[in-house]
């Protein structure tokens, strides 16, 4: 400092140099670099090895894209891109619209306090371990003690196998999955709901007594842009689905819940073929960038 | 009338969702009371004498202690880690034009999107080369990858909020920009950085895929362990779930608090 004060005018601008950025950004993005994009190279290094840990003698030779041909001609990877597919269009047009009405339910006025306690307990499946869900499913699923089953009895259907049949254990992590994020597309649809302007919404109330016709004309414009990014993060996050699944049933029974992620993870950490499961980490990880880029031309314009 | 039918629709409706959010966090904790005789019956039983032993077997029993210290010594480090390195960062973007700002924003929402399988496998490999594999340091580095993108998007939004006027005058008075950082930033930003931490906190707590493929025995996280009883012909069931429940406690607590900022932390900030 001292130095500062009897040389003042030879670095007027100290701190507000060209590079100044580059001091706060570089600790970030060099750790960024170590721990993301150097993992990242590596994989696609591995990718074109035969890479399997449990044949060390054999060497880790480069074989080209064979690993890439394999992946794409190999039914399985396919059919479990297909479940993940497939179970996308499953949960969220339930998450959608059972979101939606207990947005609406928040919505509306009165009933202060009922409705911030809804608004609070919303949190708790968005924070609850997504393993502990599995756990919590297994419990509630069980053939016999589950509290799932009671109910069926109870209805009249009778007892259901969720978790040991197909149909049933596809169904089982679809409850579980809807369960968990149905309050993000509740509390997105609401942050929409409540951008409507006051006077709008008032004036349209007064106009038609049809909610359905306030939905449409006048609240869905501002509930577009939550649906958008509902349905794009959504879509990301059942490709990264893995946790709460494996809990509840491993992937199976046989290749009931096989999502991409835990079919990936088991080639790589059950059968140690790890070049194999990095050519579909890969593959995974260009699907992904594509639903990023599309979030973010559409949400961040900011950027272009 | 119908304003009355009306009303009571809607109390009913609200009532729903509560039950609806809250019943399979009931139905676990409740478990985690019962004993196994209970927990077995066929159908389960909704009143019961209510037991502590599972908390007790639990808490005696050393893996799942240890478990949830290895848990609070990874979360905790990767989220302050993750402060340290992303505030800076945030207060770049927020403040300077430069190039390849757009690709990093890319780069650090992208992250919200890949699925962990994808550098668990190279990461694996990478950590048995080091001898990093079954350590603390190699999950809390791994869970940088998502703390840092969370921190540097909710710092970013924060510290835009803050008058440029503050800086001007900072500015005058000869202050430089790491000063600036330091003693405007940093403290105006503090709520801003306080939710970015819980929301670190919560995300690495919550982990399972890189846990269980990066440890062993010694460093097993608590989500580990309480997958690990899952396993055997006789579940103890009980332990399981006063296991979950201990795990879930503390970040549905830090969950609650920043609520609020529910959305915008699961967005990105997409939505406001």
């Amino acid at each position: 400092m001292r130095a500062s004060v009897t040389q003042a005018p030879a670095k007027p601008n100290r701190g507000y140099g060209r590079w100044t950025p580059l001091w706060f950004l570089a600790p970030s993005v060099i750790t960024l670099l170590l721990i993301g994009i150097y993992p990242t190279l590596f994989a696609l290094v591995t990718s074109f090895r035969r890479y399997n840990i449990t044949r060390p003698r054999e060497g880790f030779p480069f074989i080209g894209f064979d690993n890439y041909v394999g992946v794409l001609t190999d039914s399985t990877f396919w059919s479990s891109l297909f479940l993940t597919a497939k179970f996308y269009v499953t949960v969220l047009p339930i998450q959608i619209v059972l979101g939606l009405a207990i947005a609406l339910l928040l919505h509306k006025p009165g009933m202060g306090l009922l409705k911030s306690l809804a608004r609070v307990t919303l949190v708790v499946p968005l924070a609850t371990t997504y393993a502990v869900v599995g756990l919590i499913g297994r419990l509630i699923f069980n053939l016999d003690f589950g509290v799932a089953n009671q109910l069926f009895e109870a209805i009249g259907i009778g007892r259901i196998d969720w978790l040991s049949s197909q149909t049933g254990a596809f169904a089982a992590i679809a409850v579980m999955d809807i369960w968990q994020w149905t309050p993000f597309c509740a509390l997105i649809f609401l942050a929409g709901l409540s951008m409507v302007p006051g006077e709008i919404e008032e004036a349209a109330r007064l106009e038609t007594s049809s909610k359905l016709a306030l939905l449409r004309y006048v609240q869905l414009p501002y509930l577009l842009p939550g649906l958008t990014a509902v349905m794009i993060l959504r879509s990301a996050d059942v490709l990264k689905l893995f946790d709460m699944v494996f809990v509840m049933t491993r992937g199976g029974p046989g290749s009931a819940t096989d999502l991409i992620s835990i079919y990936i993870q088991r080639v790589g950490f059950r059968i140690f073929d790890l070049g194999t499961a990095s050519a579909q980490a890969i593959l995974l990880l260009i699907i992904t960038i594509i639903i990023s880029r599309l979030y973010i031309r559409l949400f961040y314009r900011e950027v272009h | 009338m119908r304003r009355t039918s009306g009303k009571l629709f809607h109390a009913l409706g609200l009532t729903a969702v509560i039950v609806f959010s809250l019943f399979p966090f009931y139905w676990m904790v409740a478990a985690s009371f019962k004993t196994q005789p209970d927990i077995l019956a066929s159908p389960p039983v909704w009143f019961f004498t209510p037991t502590l032993q599972n908390y007790a077997d639990i808490f005696a029993d050393a893996k799942v202690s240890g478990a949830i210290v290895n848990s609070l010594i990874v979360a905790t480090s990767s989220t302050v880690l993750a402060v340290a390195l992303g505030a800076p960062a945030a207060f770049a973007l927020a403040r300077y034009e430069f190039r390849g700002k757009s690709d990093l924003w890319f780069w650090f929402i992208s992250n919200r999107m890949i699925s962990p399988i994808v550098l668990a496998l190279p990461v694996y490999l990478l950590a048995i080369q080091v001898g990093l594999l079954d350590t603390h340091l190699v999950l809390i580095l791994i869970y940088l990858t998502f703390n840092l993108p969370i921190v540097v998007w909710i710092c970013t939004d924060q510290f835009k909020s803050i008058p440029a006027d503050l800086e001007q005058a900072a500015r005058l008075d000869g202050a430089d920009q790491f000063t600036i950082f330091r003693k405007i930033y940093l403290p105006l930003g503090a709520p801003g950085i306080a939710v970015s931490a819980i929301f670190s906190f919560i995300f690495s707590w919550n982990e399972l895929l890189y846990a269980l493929v990066l440890t062993r025995r010694n460093v097993q996280t608590a989500p580990v362990v309480a997958t690990s009883f899952m396993s055997g012909y006789e579940l103890p069931w009980g332990k399981i779930m006063a296991t979950g429940t201990v795990i879930v406690l503390p970040v549905t607590i830090f969950a609650l608090i920043v609520s609020r900022h529910m959305v915008r932390g699961l967005t990105m900030g997409a939505t406001k």
